[in-house]
């Protein structure tokens, strides 16, 4: 007490101003955060209030768990133990700031005993802390991982930032051990009860050098490190708001608020359905205040990790576009518009200043950005958004016009007849061994083939509309297709953001599926399962045909023949539709492993790390300025992980790495097959004759049996 | 029957083939006529092309204006207003400066019009019966026109086969006092030649030519491959230059260049027309295109239905086999 | 300025397979798509850069039906101030001068300062640009390709001849210009925007508000009809090659060396 009351007295001088510098720095904190909520009341409606109790539960799960963060091994060690040590140092620190004023502050429930041990673990806590920020530092300056450096057209380094506030917590921390150690080496000094500190921890280290200094300079540094300690702090809360490190104080919220189903795709306003959609003059998003509040909170979220871009195809082939500068770019001009400190500037339209119009064309909605973000930071959406802006002032790429002008007036970006839509259907080979009925009256069949329009026009992809048709016959599906009563599913229309000709596709298709009267729907084309299961409403449940031959496998309707070419290396490369965005990644796999004799291996890329092939829909009219085509790095990594054969489950993705497969000059080294197609390639069916037999056998059995229970 | 005339386009003192192929498109209409061709322009260049007209036509009105040393086509309607005797039958060829002249021409007559003739199929009595294609060339079409008050026709090019011309001279009238002076809304200020790609495919014996069956930029060197096996050089049509997968330079046709060679290779191109007008000589023609309704098949020596992504590339095979062959 | 683009619905060639009908006289109509006339859409993107840049406004006419209104809608829809229809029964069986007469008559009701249309429709025929500049006495150029506008009311234009040439001209207003595909790059009309002037109202005007004498237009005053479609036999066209893809190769390797084409 005598101590404490001693050192305290070294306060006592410093304790209106200490109390000062609280007044001011919380004034500041408060008044920063104000202006930054400014843009936020500026923008967009989102709804995000919902389900409280859910929202909590991914509060829990991926900001307290840090949930993500270990899917980069290193980085996500490293800022565990930093989020960990915050959580932890939190009340030390706000117990530390308080003890200037009121000297004799003890927080509550941590007095004796317990304080003991907070103040051991936070002791160890400051230690970590410490450390992770010098190996922090080491990693920008000796190691610099790649997805840190900016690109010359995005401006200069952010590396010298970083650093700066790796050191202002190192700061931190040493300022906050000095405190304790200073005020332990007074106790020892005085040989009075020693207050315990964590061996080996700083403070430890700390008061252990201090041990032979005189009380008076102890009084000194216990009163400078206090100073510090709290200037830094202030400084800190002061200065996170205007950079990366905003995301300590968003992150929670950002989490709370994210959104809860990732493949419900923003409609063009929340809250105004589609028949109202009349009223709203401008469709997308022009400006930045047509971005939503939660948009914007994204963007002051945003920590910098680069581990979007790291992913992102787009970014990896040399397109224009880079997710982790869409954000840092928004973030950039939100700053600049609304400073803290001065006036409102003028807003600018964002396509042409700071985004590119190539640059939001490139994105393929893969989704592997916001798969990697720690802190759930929303990409799609906005994506679409910006397109939709650009849609609406008519600033299409001549190369998409074409298709989405053919979709308009034929239904399908080809511009061929809709007559000829089942002409697949209609091989004369193909029809003597399967008959593929249209559903042109109510309930022809229970499910729908829903087979939209590259798997219906494209010469190669017919055969996956045929291989699909017969083993839905093997399994003995009623099913039918639609045929020219089918449009588009209009899945890419949308993510390319013409709202309004997705809503008309989808309209007719909805009214084709209700008056077919079916139960059930099956697409062999993820882009279609995706658009059914999310886009459209009221139609019935949809599967993807890989779920359905799975389940035949294990029921045993579907079983194969062993493989004849036992050298063939297999790999599963999973589709960003199917796998990414609908979590399918196992029942594929697990027909391949029925396959007797396929031997399987899966790339380094694989499953929710899948690499997109190049995009579908739309995207195959894109030309796009890269330096490299997707496929091509696909095809690479197959090769990479030993593989000869590749198996997929989209049409699109098929087109990417057939072409793929010429363009790296792989011919002969690599060949790639639909699942479909292996699967009707090897499934055994049984000769007609043989089910008659079969039929005869059990007819038997049951009068054998019959008799028995006579 | 009307009296029929021929507007002929020369240069640097040569006659345009068409100049032959009007003659012979004129003995269609009226096997017992002998057209008059009309040449306007100025200086020795003038008189040399009216020189060099043989003997397919009887009589060459020359028309010297120096207004008219560009043939401007607002300028030299108004001079043909001035000469021509009502009535009249025009045959111009249809290409840029046919197209700038015919229309206004025929106002101007007050005569029928038609354009881009193929063949003539009938005359009975004041009434032409003309073929023409629509759609790109995908269909074919009779039109009966009136030429009770004379009638312009533009005639494509390479349509009418040039008739043989036998040795004799047509007569020069030089009708250039009747113009007197002329003036329009519209002065030419100067010609911007396109810019010299890095091949010159005038120069090449054998092309391969890819229209849109190609389908994107990237498949271009499939073409390119062929074409250095070959010794050829890789040429195209317009919609490749549209989309900008080759520079305008090896664009054939009535936009782009016009070539002679000996051998074409029109590996994915439909046959419209004015891609074909780039192509003279009569060169064999190979088809190759995946469409068997394609307007090409029309007027090629051979046709291949088949992918020319799928043939091109074996084709080049075949002729490098054939190559390290030889060489051994 | 003000520009008027005259313009057409066609049968879009990209879209539609164009085949005759089973009656041998016609092509098969059924299941048609129509829309605006290419190089029609490039012309009213045209006219709307120039009105952007120093002001004005674009009408677009069409001569035709109530199915012809659509285009109207489309380009309006793009931008453009006031759409025409031209739509009488007397107008039927046009020629390209009856339609040319209906439009000079439609010209001189208002003021335009220049006049675009396309260079030619699916018909090929390239002519109504050309006959209604001389039935006005305005100057007239084909095949234009680019569109400067200088001071005193003049345009320098250049016009697409061969060998990728361009011809450079100046042009007094008010002139006639048909344009070439090519000359911009026409910005997208997208479904919505074209919603959004459903219900703008399109006045048509028929002989009586234009003034022309039905016997100077229509069929009866035609000189050119055309009488029916055909497909030329195939016999007239290339050997088709029908053996396997080898046999095909060997020749035409045999038939290119043969031409003088191998070295």
């Amino acid at each position: 007490m005598q101590l404490a009351a001693q050192l305290a007295s070294f306060l006592v001088p410093g304790r209106a101003l200490f109390f000062l510098i609280h007044l001011i720095g919380i004034a500041c904190f408060s008044y920063i955060v104000a202006q930054r909520l400014v843009p936020l009341m500026r923008g967009e409606r989102d709804f995000r209030f919902d389900q409280p109790w859910v929202r909590l539960g991914r509060v829990l799960k991926y900001w307290l768990g840090q949930w993500k963060q270990p899917r980069y091994r290193a980085a996500g060690t490293l800022h565990i133990f930093i989020f960990a040590g915050f959580l932890v140092l939190a009340i030390r620190a706000f117990s530390v700031l308080i003890v200037g004023v009121s000297p004799n502050f003890v927080p509550p429930g941590l007095s004796g005993r317990a304080g003991d041990v907070y103040g051991v673990i936070t002791d160890y806590a400051a230690t970590i802390v410490f450390l992770c920020m010098l190996i922090a530092v080491i990693r920008r300056l000796v190691f610099k991982p790649a997805r840190y450096a900016v690109p010359a057209k995005y401006g200069k380094g952010h590396t010298a930032d970083a650093i700066f506030l790796l050191s202002l917590i190192a700061l931190l921390m040493l300022a906050d051990s000095f405190f304790t150690a200073a005020k332990a080496a007074a106790q020892v000094r005085q040989g009075q009860p020693v207050e315990v500190l964590a061996a080996l921890s700083l403070p430890w280290m700390i008061r252990n050098a201090l041990v032979s200094t005189s009380l008076p300079t102890l009084g000194r540094m216990y009163f400078g490190a206090y100073f510090v300690h709290e200037l830094t702090f202030y400084f800190l809360l002061c200065y996170r708001p205007f950079g990366i490190q905003f995301h300590v104080e968003t992150s929670l919220f950002n989490i709370y608020f994210a959104k809860l189903d990732r493949e419900i795709l923003k409609p063009v306003r929340w809250g105004i359905s589609d028949t109202q959609l009349d009223q709203v003059k401008s469709f997308g998003i022009k400006t930045f205040e047509d971005f939503t509040w939660k948009h914007m909170l994204d963007f002051y979220s945003c920590a910098d990790c680069g581990r979007c871009s790291d992913q992102c195809p787009a970014n990896a082939v040399g397109r224009p576009l880079s997710p982790r500068f869409i954000t840092i770019k928004a973030r950039d001009y939100s700053f600049a518009h609304y400073p803290v400190f001065g006036r409102e500037k003028k807003g600018t339209a964002l396509i042409g200043s700071i985004y590119s119009q190539d640059e939001i064309w490139s994105c393929t909605t893969c989704g592997a950005c916001e798969q990697e973000c720690p802190l759930l930071v929303e990409y799609i959406d906005k994506i679409v958004d910006l397109r939709r802006g650009m849609i609406d002032e008519g600033n299409v790429p001549q190369s998409l016009q074409k298709p989405l002008k053919a979709l308009e007036s034929r239904g399908n970006p080809y511009g061929k007849m809709e007559k000829k839509k089942a002409d697949w259907a209609s091989a004369t080979e193909f029809q003597q061994t399967c008959r593929v009925k249209t559903l042109d009256h109510p309930n022809g069949a229970e499910t729908l083939y829903f087979v939209d329009s590259i798997t219906s026009f494209d010469d190669r992809m017919q055969s996956i509309g045929r291989a699909t048709a017969k083993i839905l016959s093997h399994v003995g599906e009623n099913f039918g297709i639609l045929g020219a009563a089918e449009r588009d599913s209009g899945h890419e229309v949308r993510r390319f953001g013409e709202e309004t000709l997705f809503m008309a596709l989808r309209d007719h298709n909805v009214e084709a599926i209700k008056t077919s009267g079916v139960r059930r729907i099956v697409t062999a084309d993820p882009h279609a399962y995706n658009a059914l299961k999310h886009d459209y409403k009221d139609v019935p449940p949809v599967e993807h045909i890989s779920q359905v031959i799975a389940r035949e496998v294990e029921s045993g309707k579907i079983s194969f023949h062993p493989l004849e070419n036992k050298n063939d290396v297999y790999t599963y490369h999973d589709p960003c539709y199917l796998g990414r965005h609908n979590q399918i990644y196992d029942e594929p796999r697990d027909v391949l492993d029925a396959i007797p004799g396929l031997k399987r291996v899966e790339m380094s890329r694989c499953r929710d790390r899948s690499f997109c092939c190049g995009g579908g829909g739309l995207m195959l009219f894109y030309e796009p300025k890269e330096e490299q085509r997707m496929g091509v790095k696909r095809v690479r990594m197959a090769a990479e992980a030993g593989a000869s054969v590749i198996v997929t489950t989209c049409p699109f993705c098929m087109v990417n790495i057939e072409d793929a497969i010429k363009v790296a000059g792989m011919e002969g080294k690599m060949t790639v097959i639909d699942l479909t197609e292996l699967v009707d390639r090897q499934v055994i069916r049984e000769c007609p004759n043989a089910i008659e037999e079969r039929a005869g056998e059990i007819k038997e059995c049951v009068m054998a049996s019959s008799h028995i229970l006579k | 029957m009307a009296r029929i005339f021929a507007y002929i386009m020369h240069k640097g003192g040569i006659v345009d083939d068409s100049a032959f192929e009007l003659a012979a498109s004129a003995r269609k209409i009226d096997a017992a006529a002998s057209p008059t061709a009309i040449l306007s322009g100025w200086g020795a260049d003038l008189d040399s092309a009216c020189n060099n007209l043989g003997a397919s036509y009887s009589e060459i009105w020359k028309i010297a204006n120096e207004d008219l040393s560009y043939p401007n086509a607002e300028l030299v309607r108004k001079a043909l207003q001035k000469v021509l005797p009502g009535n009249s039958i025009v045959l111009i060829a249809h290409e840029h400066f046919g197209i700038d002249l015919a229309p206004g021409l025929s106002v101007k007559m007050n005569s029928a019009f038609v354009s881009d003739v193929l063949d003539v199929a009938a005359v009975v009595g004041a009434e032409l019966k003309v073929v023409r294609q629509e759609f790109g060339g995908q269909v074919s079409t009779h039109v009966r026109c009136d030429i009770s008050s004379g009638a312009v026709l533009t005639i494509r090019p390479g349509a009418f086969r040039a008739t043989e011309t036998t040795a004799g001279r047509g007569i020069v009238v030089d009708k250039s006092g009747e113009v007197g002076s002329l003036a329009a809304g519209r002065r030419y200020l100067g010609t911007v030649v396109a810019e010299a790609g890095d091949v010159d495919i005038t120069k090449y014996n054998v092309l391969v030519s890819i229209g849109r069956g190609i389908q994107e930029k990237d498949n271009v060197v499939i073409a390119q491959e062929l074409a250095d096996a070959m010794g050829a050089a890789v040429s195209c049509s317009r919609p490749v230059v549209d989309a900008k997968w080759m520079e305008k330079s090896r664009q054939v046709g009535s936009s782009g260049k016009t070539v002679k060679p000996k051998v074409y290779l029109a590996c994915g191109i439909s046959g419209a027309f004015q891609h074909l007008a780039g192509i003279k000589g009569s060169p064999y023609l190979i088809a190759i295109n995946k469409n068997p309704k394609a307007p090409i098949f029309q007027v090629a020596d051979v046709g291949i239905v088949d992918d020319i992504l799928e043939f091109l590339p074996e084709l080049t095979n075949k002729v490098r086999e054939m190559r390290n062959a030889a060489a051994k | 300025m003000e520009i008027l683009v005259c313009i057409r619905r066609v049968p879009d060639t990209s879209e539609n397979e164009i085949e005759l009908n089973s009656a041998g006289n016609d092509i098969e109509r059924d299941a048609l798509v129509y829309s605006i006339n290419e190089p029609d859409n490039y012309a009213v993107e045209e006219a709307l850069q120039i009105v952007a840049k120093i002001g004005g406004s674009v009408t677009v006419a069409t001569v035709g039906g109530e199915d012809d209104e659509e285009v109207l809608r489309r380009e309006m829809a793009m931008g453009a101030n006031h759409g025409v229809l031209i739509a009488d029964e007397a107008f039927s069986g046009s020629d390209g001068r009856g339609i040319a007469t209906i439009l000079k008559a439609f010209v001189q009701k208002g003021h335009y300062d220049l006049i675009l249309t396309g260079v030619q429709a699916e018909d090929g025929g390239a002519q109504i640009g050309g006959m209604l500049a001389a039935m006005l006495d305005y100057p007239f150029a084909s095949l234009v390709n680019s569109i400067e506008v200088l001071e005193g009311q003049k345009l320098k234009i250049s016009r697409e001849i061969e060998g990728g040439n361009r011809e450079l001209n100046e042009i007094d207003l008010p002139c006639v210009l048909s344009i070439q595909t090519g000359i911009n790059e026409p910005r997208y009309v997208g479904m919505r925007g074209i919603r959004q002037v459903a219900t703008v109202p399109i006045p048509t005007l028929s002989t009586t508000e234009l003034g022309i004498s039905a016997n100077t237009v229509g069929e009866s005053a035609a000189k050119v009809q055309r009488v029916d479609y055909f497909v030329p036999s195939p016999g007239n066209g290339a050997e088709i090659l029908h053996g396997s893809r080898e046999e095909n190769i060997d020749k035409v390797l045999e038939l290119v060396a043969a031409k003088g084409g191998l070295k």
